[in-house]
């Protein structure tokens, strides 16, 4: 047998590809949000998309999230299998209503008897400079809704192969796409089977420590257990890929063995998916920590232009191996 | 009026003078991005200076401005300093906003400035606040908003228009109608492509300007600003322009013709004023060469301050995120 065909492609190309197949599988699916379409989608997700489907399938909307997010739910609702696009989190904030009353509560209020099968995408995240509008990670502000799925596809892998099961889902799933990530490039199969969307992922097995981080993050937890590698500490990596609802078995297994945690988060700290965590970590794995969780979170500012400014209230590798080093109980 | 007597009357160099130290300034802004001065987005106004600069002219130094991330010539223009502006887009504490908010995010409270906001629609509510505090307290200004067509289909905008209306507040709403959301043409994000039309269903005046026309403007916006100070009511211009660059630095065009870009080109407010200007003998070459080189002083000189700012010290970061006790905003 010879080995699957391999492609070398970027994170923003597996997303593309993944909404491409969705459109081939199902004629049921459309892609709708604003510059989907003519523009070629604000972080280029969707170029191409326009002129191979046509505008009943990639759809421009106004800037009207509000409706636009709404009217995802009713199509969903309807029998459609929308892909709603929000340019970034920070603007899912004019459609908040329409996510947390309606999207996260009809099924609910209507009894069990409509479901909201819907995928919404949207990007994420801090580290370009573009300010307290553009930048923050509300992720752990919308995990905190039941009713919601969240997913923060952080490899190649996830980005091409978390939106089939997202849209296969019949509840409402929300997709954050780091910004930092989408020129992120590297090799996967032509043809990659499905991904769960169930799991955590161990990116990086270690025995002393073990590092936890979503979305932008994971590229920081690895730096940070190469860092303490070089100083002979092997620390193991948790990708929690699935935000809502958190696959507490991968992380309460890791910390059993590993007796120390860090959780990284881009969020604030207060109320954060970090504090989320921690909490789990205490509540049912306490006699096994040897030291307290760590916490590595964005500083609670909002966030700064300067450039300066901006990557001291991120999580940087040096803090997350600090933080590590602290749970160790080793100095420096 | 004849041709020359508008011209006069309007101090036509002066407009001249406030368009290009807009424009050169946006195109020093360009080169900076590219040496990497400037970082994040910068949205730029090229094509669009006759909207700011004629609107300006009549609004006055105890008026209010809200403004858009696409912002660098409304902030110019109402006075905030050159340099400031260009500390700001360094990211240095020099800068109109310590930093802290880069180009999208000028602020000045000296100028009444309220801020480039980065959310479509988000400076609207603001505005009418804004006026209504100053109707509540007796003062007699209004409040300017700029706001892009985009704006035109959010909920704020229309929640906005009703509440402006409704309780008789004293802004004058500034539409740039630049014909694109991004890459959204306006017939493609508007049921109705009259933008007036619709603002006059919220029962206030509201009519539609030649945003290439940088006298046009100024006569609109000087009608309408005394209807909003007279009258004690909102206003509503929708003035037509076009922005001949890229949305933002990363914008590859895709969804708009060269052509169309070259057709507005023509209409270029700049050389249109100057051709006018000299036709009515009112300026010549070294006239306007004079402008260029006060323009250039003025820039290099907020290049030379910015460049001899000073990043803000990463122990500071997290201040300013709380109003010490005591402390007011209102002027
Ligand atoms: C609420 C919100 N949605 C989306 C965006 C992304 N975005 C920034 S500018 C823009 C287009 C706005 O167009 P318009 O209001 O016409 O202003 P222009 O850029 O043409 O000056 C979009 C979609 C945003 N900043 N805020
Ligand atoms: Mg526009």
């Amino acid at each position: 047998m010879s080995a699957p065909a391999r492609v070398r492609l970027t994170y923003r190309e597996a997303l593309r590809e993944a909404i491409r197949q969705a459109l081939i599988a199902d004629e049921r699916v459309f892609l709708m949000g604003e510059d989907v379409g003519a523009y070629g989608g604000c972080f280029g997700v969707s170029k191409g998309l326009l002129e191979e489907f046509g505008e009943q399938r990639i759809r421009d909307t106004p800037l009207s999230e509000s409706a636009f997010v709404g009217a995802g739910i009713g199509a969903a609702m309807g029998g459609m299998r929308p892909i709603v696009e929000v340019m970034t989190v920070n603007f899912c904030l004019l459609a908040l209503d329409q996510i947390m009353n309606n999207a996260a509560t009809i099924m609910h209020m209507s009894g069990g008897q409509f479901p909201i099968p819907l995928v919404i995408r949207m990007t994420t995240g801090a580290g370009r400079q573009v300010a307290a509008q553009h930048s923050h990670s509300l992720e752990g502000w919308l995990a905190h809704i039941p009713g919601l799925k969240l997913l923060a596809p952080a490899s190649l892998a996830d980005a091409r192969g978390m939106l089939a099961p997202a849209l296969a889902d019949p509840n409402p799933v929300l997709i954050f796409e780091h910004g930092g990530l989408y020129n992120l490039e590297g090799e996967l199969d032509a043809d990659p089977g499905a991904v769960d969307i169930e799991h955590a992922a161990i990116v990086r097995p270690g025995v002393e420590v073990t590092l936890i981080a979503y979305g932008g993050t994971v590229r920081v937890a690895i730096a940070a257990a190469e860092e303490l590698a070089g100083a002979g500490v092997q620390a193991e990596v948790i990708d929690l890929r699935v935000l809502r609802p958190l696959d507490d078995r991968t992380l309460l297994e890791s910390v059993s063995r590993t007796h120390r945690a860090v959780v990284v988060d881009e969020g604030w700290r207060s109320g954060s998916l970090a504090a989320e965590i921690s909490a789990r970590i205490m509540e049912r794995a306490f006699f096994e920590l040897d030291a307290p969780v760590q916490r590595v979170c964005s500083a609670e500012v909002p966030m700064p232009y300067a450039r300066q400014l901006e990557q001291a209230a991120l999580p940087q590798p040096e803090t997350v191996a600090a933080a590590a080093r602290r749970a160790l109980g080793i100095d420096g | 009026m004849s041709a020359a007597g508008r011209l006069a009357e309007a101090d036509g160099r002066h407009l001249l003078h406030q368009m290009l130290r807009v424009r050169r300034f946006e195109e020093r802004c360009v080169e900076l991005y590219s040496a990497t001065k400037i970082r994040g987005f910068l949205h730029l106004y090229i094509g669009e200076e006759a909207v700011a600069a004629g609107t300006m002219e009549a609004i006055g130094p105890k008026d209010t401005v809200v403004s858009t991330y696409r912002e660098h010539g409304h902030a110019l223009l109402r006075g905030v300093s050159a340099a400031s502006i260009m500390a700001e887009m360094y990211g240095r504490v020099e800068g109109c906003s310590r930093g802290r908010g880069g180009s999208m995010h000028l602020f000045d409270a000296g100028t009444r400035f309220y801020g480039g906001n980065a959310i479509v629609g988000g400076g609207l509510p603001l505005a009418i606040g804004l006026a209504l505090a100053d109707k509540l307290r007796g003062l007699n200004r209004l409040t300017a908003c700029f706001f892009g067509d985009g704006a035109v289909a959010e909920g704020e905008f229309h929640e906005t228009m009703n509440l402006a209306a409704l309780w008789q507040l004293p802004v004058l709403f500034l539409c740039e109608n630049n014909l694109y959301a991004m890459g959204t043409e306006l017939a493609r994000h508007e049921s109705q492509t009259d933008l007036a039309l619709k603002a006059s269903s919220y029962q206030m005046t509201a009519w539609s300007v030649d945003g290439m026309d940088v006298l046009s403007v100024r006569e609109a916006a000087r009608r309408a600003a005394s209807e909003v100070r007279d009258g004690g009511r909102p206003c509503f211009l929708d003035l037509r322009t076009y922005r001949f660059r890229a949305h933002s630095m990363y914008d590859p065009e895709l969804y708009r013709s060269k052509a169309e870009v070259e057709r507005w080109r023509s209409h270029d407010p700049i050389p249109a004023l100057t051709a006018q200007l000299q036709d009515a003998g009112l300026i010549d070459d070294a006239g306007v060469q004079q402008i260029e080189r006060s323009v250039a002083d003025e820039i290099d000189q907020a290049i030379a301050f910015a460049e001899a700012g000073t990043p803000e010290p990463v122990a500071d970061l997290e201040r300013f995120v709380y109003a010490d006790a005591g402390k007011d905003a209102a002027r």
